[in-house]
């Protein structure tokens, strides 16, 4: 296998809580790693750490009240990123690695025009000139599919939809032609025509520009659609992590298998559902006090002593090579216990 | 006062009054707002006019401000047709220096001001997007500078120099009032460096200088306006004060107030020398009391376009 061109080791991002009620341990001990030009999909539900994870990797996370721990590692193209310079990460954010926030409503300057936001990047990292800068910021647009764009690159903000301004987002991230794009629930705020066309916008550009997608959201219809491999997180860990297709036909964690039973799908009779759909019981504990052993044993429906006393380790599925399907959960030990419950 | 002066002066209401017209036709929703409030249109003509004043000193002043007409024979005159706001103890045209006095008042009003507002945005901004210690260190010299009197601190500033020229007495006003403008933009700062679009900038790489002034100070400018109309008035307020007491704008050179303080000794007998430029500073100074007022209420993000 090539060299991964981001590889995260034991990433702990920890949040200190006001009124001393404790840390939030939001990211405990994940790792990954993203190939070079392949789409890694990270989900989890809300409170999982999936957003502090990639705001870890750029280093945006608000300090204080958090921090990174010591002992954390975070690799990309051959450099640790949590040891570099404030100068050398400025040369990196934006320019080899770029992020599309969630929100495209909040994630724009409401008082500049879209084209200077969209050549921001290439004004700080290649020092365009004002000429240069403007002229890149219509092919951008051009790139993103936006009509008209020798128009709209005058446009503020609040002029646009909300599909094209997740474009000019995505404009905006992709001006230096970054190595990795993180986009964290890019298509959480869109309707789903918009959504469709946002993903496959994406997918044309990965393929154009041989660049690596780490696509973040909680939605499995758009892993499935886009992802090549799926790392799943939750209450700060990563459970499963496995290929896409692999994923999807054996999940072996019993969260995984608890978010793919809750998609709803077209194949299924009403009747079979039982006229519900399925959910996973309970929510997400609080980052401040994970439970002790495995953290998902409380809305497990298999747990057992075990599960309780003791955290498991990433198990391997024993799926092709070593470590290209782990499994958080002790069931990998003891498989007949599924079968007895189901 | 000759006929070309008069004309001038016509001119110069005629021209408030179009401005006021104009701005109001050319009105967005914004300025729609504006002019919503019953004292705005009012305001602004006010401004326009004295401003117009300032600028056309020259022409609309039918003598120059420093010249003593006739000291023996036409001082403390009463207003007519040739003085039409009377002659000071000196023989001098009130109308002409309080003409002149417009460019000194409104002059050191506004450059003041914007040294306090620049000041007090950028102190503001790094205190309320760095937060920790520069928060704490700057916020803590504002308590300092807002419990000492202003006037105070002047009048010993002064006291230690011995002559103090007019950039250095803009800059001395500027420099010691930009602690309440200071505080105004650290609060929404605050707010600002939160929202998206600031991870958004920083995830591009910006260094934190252009986060603050390009991307989070310019958010703010709908207070930093709203608070500088209304400082600006203050600051007039503060100027006649230090001027009355001898210590601001020096004698010749006319200011509104010192104006006021040369007529005082006479102020039974020939009262208009002081009434007029202290009308002058009252006019002004609700003018911008008033314009402030609208902007706020128009600028005010939570008010949605009606």
């Amino acid at each position: 296998m090539t060299e991964p061109l981001l590889r995260v080791r034991d990433l702990k991002t920890y949040f200190v809580t006001e009124h001393g009620s404790g840390t939030a341990r939001a990211v405990d001990g994940v790792s990954f790693e993203v190939y070079p030009g392949e789409t890694l999909g990270l989900v989890g539900e809300s409170g999982c750490g999936k957003t502090v994870t990639s705001l870890s990797i750029l280093r945006l996370i608000p300090e204080p009240p958090g921090h990174i721990r010591p002992g954390s590692f975070i690799e990309f193209e051959g450099r640790n990123l949590l040891t570099l310079a404030p100068r050398e990460l400025r040369a990196i954010r934006g320019n080899r690695i770029a992020m599309i926030f969630q929100e495209p409503m909040t994630s724009l300057n409401p008082v500049f025009t879209v084209g200077d936001q969209i050549a921001e990047a290439a004004v700080v990292h290649q020092r365009l000139s004002r000429r240069a800068a403007r002229a890149r910021a219509i092919e951008m647009l051009k790139l993103v599919g936006i009509p008209d764009p020798d128009d709209r690159v005058d446009h503020y903000p609040h002029q646009m939809s909300g599909g094209m301004r997740q474009r000019v987002m995505i404009a905006m991230a992709l001006v230096c032609h970054p190595k990795l794009l993180i986009a964290d629930e890019p298509t959480t705020a869109l309707d789903v025509t918009i959504q469709a066309q946002i993903l496959e916008l994406l997918d044309r550009l990965q393929r154009d520009l041989g660049m690596a997608v780490m696509l973040i959201t909680h939605d499995l219809g758009v892993v499935a659609g886009t992802a090549d491999r799926v790392v799943v997180m939750y209450a700060g860990e990563v459970v499963e992590q496995a290929a896409t297709a692999e994923l999807f036909a054996r999940p072996l964690h019993p969260y995984t298998e608890g978010l793919l039973a809750s998609v709803p799908r077209i194949d299924t009779r009403v009747s079979q559902v039982r006229g519900r759909l399925h959910s996973i019981p309970g929510q997400v504990p609080a980052a401040t006090a994970w439970p002790a052993g495995c953290r998902f044993h409380p809305r497990c429906p298999y747990a057992w002593d075990r599960c309780r006393q003791e955290a498991p380790p990433p198990l391997d599925a024993g799926a092709g090579e070593p470590g290209a399907h782990t499994v958080r959960c002790w069931l990998l030990t003891e498989p007949q216990r599924r079968s007895a419950r189901a | 006062m000759t006929v070309g002066t008069w004309l001038a002066l016509a001119g110069a209401l005629v021209l408030a009054l179009v401005v006021g017209a104009e701005a109001r036709r050319a009105a967005g929703p914004v300025g729609r707002r504006f002019f919503r409030h019953p004292t705005a249109a009012p305001g602004l003509v006010v401004l326009a006019f004295f401003v117009t004043l300032a600028l056309a000193a020259p022409v609309i002043a039918p003598y120059p401000w420093y010249l003593q007409l006739d000291p023996v024979h036409l001082a403390n005159q009463p207003p007519s047709w040739r003085f039409p706001l009377g002659t000071d103890p000196l023989s001098r045209d009130v109308w002409s220096r309080l003409v002149f006095g417009a460019r000194f008042s409104l002059g050191i009003g506004s450059l003041a001001m914007l040294v306090a507002v620049s000041v007090g945005a950028a102190v503001g901004a790094v205190a309320g997007y760095f937060r920790r210690w520069p928060d704490a260190v700057l916020m803590r010299l504002v308590d300092v500078g807002l419990a000492i009197p202003r006037i105070f601190v002047l009048l010993v500033i002064v006291a230690l120099w011995d002559r103090v020229s007019l950039p250095v007495l803009v800059l001395l006003i500027g420099l010691t009032g930009w602690f309440g403008t200071s505080r105004l933009v650290r609060a929404e700062v605050l707010s600002l460096r939160e929202r998206e679009f600031v991870a958004a900038a920083r995830a591009l790489g910006a260094r934190p200088g252009r986060v603050i002034f390009r991307h989070v100070l310019p958010n703010t400018t709908a207070p930093i306006i709203v608070s500088a109309a209304l400082g600006i008035g203050s600051v007039m307020l503060l100027e006649a004060g230090l001027s009355y007491l001898g210590i601001g704008v020096p004698s010749p050179k006319p200011s509104w107030g010192n104006m006021i303080a040369e007529g005082q000794d006479r102020l039974a007998s020939a009262p208009w020398t002081s009434l007029f430029p202290g009308l002058a500073i009252s006019l002004v100074v609700m003018a911008l009391n008033a314009v402030g007022d609208a902007l706020r209420d128009a600028l005010d993000p939570h008010k949605e376009v009606a």
